[in-house]
């Protein structure tokens, strides 16, 4: 099957791959563009680890081809620090001792940045369902909701300043 | 000269040890730089398939590779034919799960592989490998296959254990027990016999077993690997392939969870086989969610017998239990460690165990957080609930009176030595939410368990940089912070900095033979070695302060990260810093490092109490979790937050076991859910926050007291929960997962069960 | 002479006992001594048996000493996850 030819912006910076027409987003960040922090758990859309942002929208790049892609702009884990400056989650996420293995971090980390662009005071609940659908098996979820609402408070705190 | 710590009472006296500094890999994994299984490349790359067999068990009539290797971009096909022969005992198992032989036992037994230059083409290639099979009957639940007439799966394979006449699927038998049996029933006001089951669980980690590896012909191999003990897949893969161990140097990376599922290979061997058939060129060989959940290592299904004698003030008198287990199509269900933890938070003067470890046509079972000791807490713990309702008696005040104590006999035979049940029980019932009044339709359960913990095969060296910074390389991958951990102990032992130490998880080329990450010994262990290695550093730079200052090594004692002179007979000498004293070492005697090794003792056993409350919906039967808190001994906790994060992820593991989790198999013998989608764990919304109270009874075996902590939190949960519906509904059900369909069928018929 | 312990199912192999008596310094000789007493108990504890000395347990470590009044138990390997 031929290649085609994809341009695309990826944290902002404009790349070009070629994808097999089968190939997924997923497989073109990762063997593509050498961009492994987004992860493959399941390849099915079920664990969220492969979670990127799409034109605004949280996605399972898993679940995008990666020819969908051309013209879209995509966020990344690697674009969510800004230089060496860590996003408030990120830092909170450390403090917080909120990963362990790390595995399901990256796309946690994406998936409540997404959460925080649209609703900046969540409840328990609201940062619960909305992170259903991105699975950690190491932490029991207890001390991810901490950072998150933690770093949300934080970011509140910054913008009334 | 160090302080004793395990001596001293708790927090406060320690430096580092006991709080909570950010862990080293956090920024890595935070902006996803960490590197995983997956996540390399080498030149010349190519990608492996596995084609696996659809039927449960079936003879391999006919293998024909050879329109997948006619495709250009496809270079190598193997099977079980480029596999040595003559392997015995555990290797000719691993051997043959690796790679199927003549039958497939197994839906998803691998039975071919094949390595090509794209991943899409090599699964594209693999649908073309023709194979024949003979299908054969299956078995598949432990009590079909312990049946005399059970289609037989691999006739022979018991071992001396097992009595003659036995039924043909049972390869291990153990039996054990003390005391006066029939007398000890007969004390009893009530005896209850009640019968258990649970089902097949995965470990579930997210990341799927991922490999680059790389072998020539002359033996020597590369291999980097997500896994919880290189050490072992080097031997096993040295092993299976036939290859010198030495040759083969096995690289951790980064693991995306293993909780025991990694400490052993399954298509590792087939990578290094595909390499040194392509030419040498590195293969990387990705397991699919599928693969994973169908042909890599899920715990055993266990169905339980138990029987339990209690006075009516609560005593035990006497215990029985029976376990059925299965491990798959090879033994090794951990039906032993499952009876040996069954009673152990119990002193009972008679109790009899038996067990079987049954075949049957399912993945070979790999270690899963405790093995065993889960399913053996669930069917116990359960019957001392009821039996605790029956008589009217509180659940903690019932375990408080019979427990497990210091100086008392275990129920799997010698006396135990310091350990914290008490403590946790005791701490469970002061803790605020084993009093806050419940609603409709919610219920209360409370349960204990245990894990012995293990020490092991551990090689580590701590370095001393130019600058006086200090390097620490263990051979324990890290999979819940316990570079952090022994970071910690490594800058309390020298009296240096927390950042001032790096700790490296090393290839199997830089250290002697370390066990995996297994056992809840990574801390317990790589940081006992650590702190004897940092003494060994110490004592040699001590050595090299007295022969500067010209006095007696004896009159020099080590301080804040300084040689200091012992007194002021020794001398008047300024402190000399590590750092000063390491900018001259290449001249006054050369590098500083010390090492140790040992298969370590000194191991400290947990347990742990946990109390939940619940609430059924009497309409669906869907059980909410309202409250989780875990009360565990931690003997001393290097880093809190790290130990939380065990209890809390242990208990969210036990929580899907008890509620959702189940391998569910067709009458065709094949896995209907080998997807997240339909094997459930638990998400976000799911669980509440869970509460963590950490218990600090020391381990007089380590420096610091610590005792692994990893382990014992899956064990309370299964039980724990179902005590808490039985409480809710009234209906007491003794078969997991207590899915919603089941709690309403039994809240509807008010059935037992 | 220090006792040893063992499990119930290991009686086939001892003529009925379930402590036996051996001559003995280290796990190791312990092992040994017990397996020439006893040949049936060979498979069993080369197939890897764990000891629990004085309330500890210890996975395959010969060296280890005993003293006679040591208090020894028997038990099948034990693994972690």
């Amino acid at each position: 099957m031929s290649t085609i030819h994809v341009t695309t912006t990826v944290n902002g910076d404009a790349v070009e791959f070629l994808a097999d027409p089968r190939e997924t987003l997923l497989d073109c960040l990762r063997d593509r563009l050498d961009l492994t922090g987004t992860k493959e758990g399941c390849g099915s859309g079920d664990c969220g680890a492969c979670s990127v942002i799409m034109d605004g929208e949280l996605v399972c790049s898993c679940l995008v081809l990666g020819v969908e892609a051309r013209g879209k702009a995509i966020s990344t884990i690697e674009g969510m620090a800004d230089g060496s400056t860590l996003h408030p989650l990120q830092r909170k996420f450390v403090e917080h001792a909120a990963l362990q293995c790390g595995f399901c971090t990256p796309g946690i980390l994406v998936a409540s940045k997404a959460l925080l662009e649209r609703n900046n005071n969540p409840s328990e609940n609201e940062v619960r369902f909305w992170l259903a659908g991105n699975l950690c098996r190491c932490t029991g979820y207890d001390k991810i909701v901490r950072a998150i609402m933690d770093a949300a408070a934080e970011m509140r705190g910054a913008s009334r300043c | 000269m160090l302080k004793d710590p395990s001596k001293d009472a708790s927090a406060g006296q320690f430096r580092i040890v006991g709080t909570r500094p950010d862990r080293p890999d956090g920024l890595d994994k935070v902006t996803g730089r960490a590197r995983y299984g997956a996540d390399i490349s080498a030149p010349g790359m190519l990608f492996g398939a596995v084609v696996r067999s659809p039927h449960a068990h079936a003879r391999i009539k006919r293998i024909d590779f050879s329109k997948a290797l006619a495709i250009p971009g496809v270079k190598a096909v193997v099977t079980r034919a480029d596999f040595p022969s003559g392997l015995t005992g555990e290797d000719w198992n691993l051997q043959e799960n690796t790679m199927a032989g003549q039958v497939a036992l197994y839906d998803g037994h691998a039975v071919a592989a094949l390595a090509a230059t794209s991943a899409l083409l090599a699964r594209e290639a693999a649908k073309l490998v023709e194979v024949e099979y003979e299908i054969l009957p299956h078995v598949i639940d432990v009590d079909d296959a312990i049946r005399p007439d059970a289609p037989a799966i691999r006739p022979g394979a018991a071992d001396h254990s097992v009595p003659e006449g036995s039924p043909p699927n049972v390869v291990r038998y153990i039996e054990f027990g003390h005391g006066d049996l029939e007398a000890g029933f007969a004390k009893a006001d009530l005896v209850l016999e009640r019968t258990y089951k649970t089902e097949a669980t995965h470990q579930g980690y997210i990341e799927p077993h991922a490999c680059l590896a790389q072998l020539g012909d002359d033996g020597k191999g590369e291999m980097w690997v997500c896994t919880q003990g290189q050490w072992f897949v080097r031997r096993m893969c040295a092993a299976v392939l036939g290859l010198e161990a030495s040759q083969l140097r096995v690289t951790p990376s980064e693991i995306g969870g293993g909780f025991g599922g990694k400490t052993t290979v399954f298509m590792e061997p087939l990578a290094l086989a595909l390499s040194r058939k392509a030419g040498g060129r590195p293969v990387k060989l990705v397991m699919t969610r599928s693969e994973v959940l169908r042909a890599t290592g899920p715990t055993a299904s266990a169905s339980m017998d138990v029987k339990l004698g209690m006075t009516k003030d609560g005593t035990m008198t006497a215990g029985r239990a029976t376990f059925r287990m299965q491990g798959g199509a090879f033994p090794g269900a951990p039906v032993d460690m499952a009876l040996y933890c069954a009673f152990a938070s119990y002193t009972i003067p008679a109790l009899e165990h038996v067990g079987y470890d049954v075949l049957a046509n399912r993945p070979k079972s790999a270690a899963y957080r405790a093995p065993g000791s889960p399913m053996g807490a669930f069917a116990v713990e359960s019957l001392v609930d009821e039996m605790c309702r029956t008589l009217g008696l509180d659940p903690i005040e019932v375990r408080l009176k019979n427990a497990a104590r210091e100086g008392a006999k275990a129920s799997y035979g010698p006396t135990f030595g310091r350990i914290g049940l008490i403590e946790t029980l005791q701490a469970a019932k002061a803790h605020p939410n084993y009093s806050i009044p419940l609603g409709p339709h919610q219920g209360r359960g409370v349960a204990s368990g245990y894990w012995f913990n293990h020490g092991g095969e551990t090689s580590v060296s701590l370095a001393i940089a130019e600058d006086g910074t200090v390097t620490v390389s263990v051979g324990t991958p890290d999979i819940g912070g316990s570079r952090a951990s022994i970071a910690m102990m490594a800058a309390e032992a020298l009296g240096i900095a927390y950042e001032d130490v790096r700790v490296n998880v090393v290839e199997t080329g830089a250290l002697g033979v370390n066990e995996p990450t297994h056992g809840s010994r990574a801390t317990f262990a790589s940081g006992k070695a650590a702190v004897e290695a940092a003494r060994q550093t110490i004592k040699e730079m001590c050595l090299r302060a007295a022969t500067k200052w010209g006095i007696d090594p004896e009159a020099v004692i080590w301080e804040d990260g300084a040689a200091k002179p012992a007194g002021a007979n020794a001398g008047d000498f300024p402190p000399l810093t590590i750092a000063e004293i390491a900018s001259t070492m290449g001249s006054t005697g050369g590098p500083i490092s010390g090492h140790h090794q040992a298969t370590l003792d000194g191991v400290g056993a947990s347990f742990g109490t946990h109390v939940t409350d619940v609430e059924v919906d009497p309409e669906t039967g869907r059980t909410t979790v309202l409250r989780y808190l875990v009360v565990q001994d931690a003997g001393r906790a290097i880093h809190p937050s790290y130990v939380e994060g065990q209890f809390q992820g242990g208990a969210a593991q036990g929580i899907g076991w008890a509620l959702n989790e189940e391998y569910v198999y067709g009458s065709d013998g094949r896995l209907q859910n080998p997807v997240f989608l339909d094997y459930r764990v638990p998400v976000a919304s799911d669980l509440p926050m869970i509460d963590t109270v950490i218990v600090e009874v020391p381990n007089p075996g380590h420096p610091y007291g610590v005792r692994g902590v990893g382990e014992t939190g899956i064990t309370p949960p299964l039980p724990a929960i179902a005590n808490a519906i039985a409480a809710a509904t009234g209906a007491r059900l003794r078969s997991l997962p207590l899915s919603p369909p089941k709690v309403l069928a039994a809240i509807q018929g008010r059935v037992d069960g | 002479m220090v006792d040893v312990n063992l499990w119930s199912g290991l009686r086939r192999f001892t003529d009925g006992k379930l402590v036996v008596s051996v001559e003995a310094a280290t796990i190791g000789k312990m092992l040994d001594q017990l397996t020439t007493a006893y040949p049936g108990l060979a498979k069993v504890i080369e197939a890897g048996v764990s000891v629990a000395v004085d309330g500890e347990i210890i996975t395959a470590k010969r060296n280890t000493p005993l003293r006679p009044d040591s208090e020894v138990y028997l038990i099948q390997q034990l693994k972690g996850g």
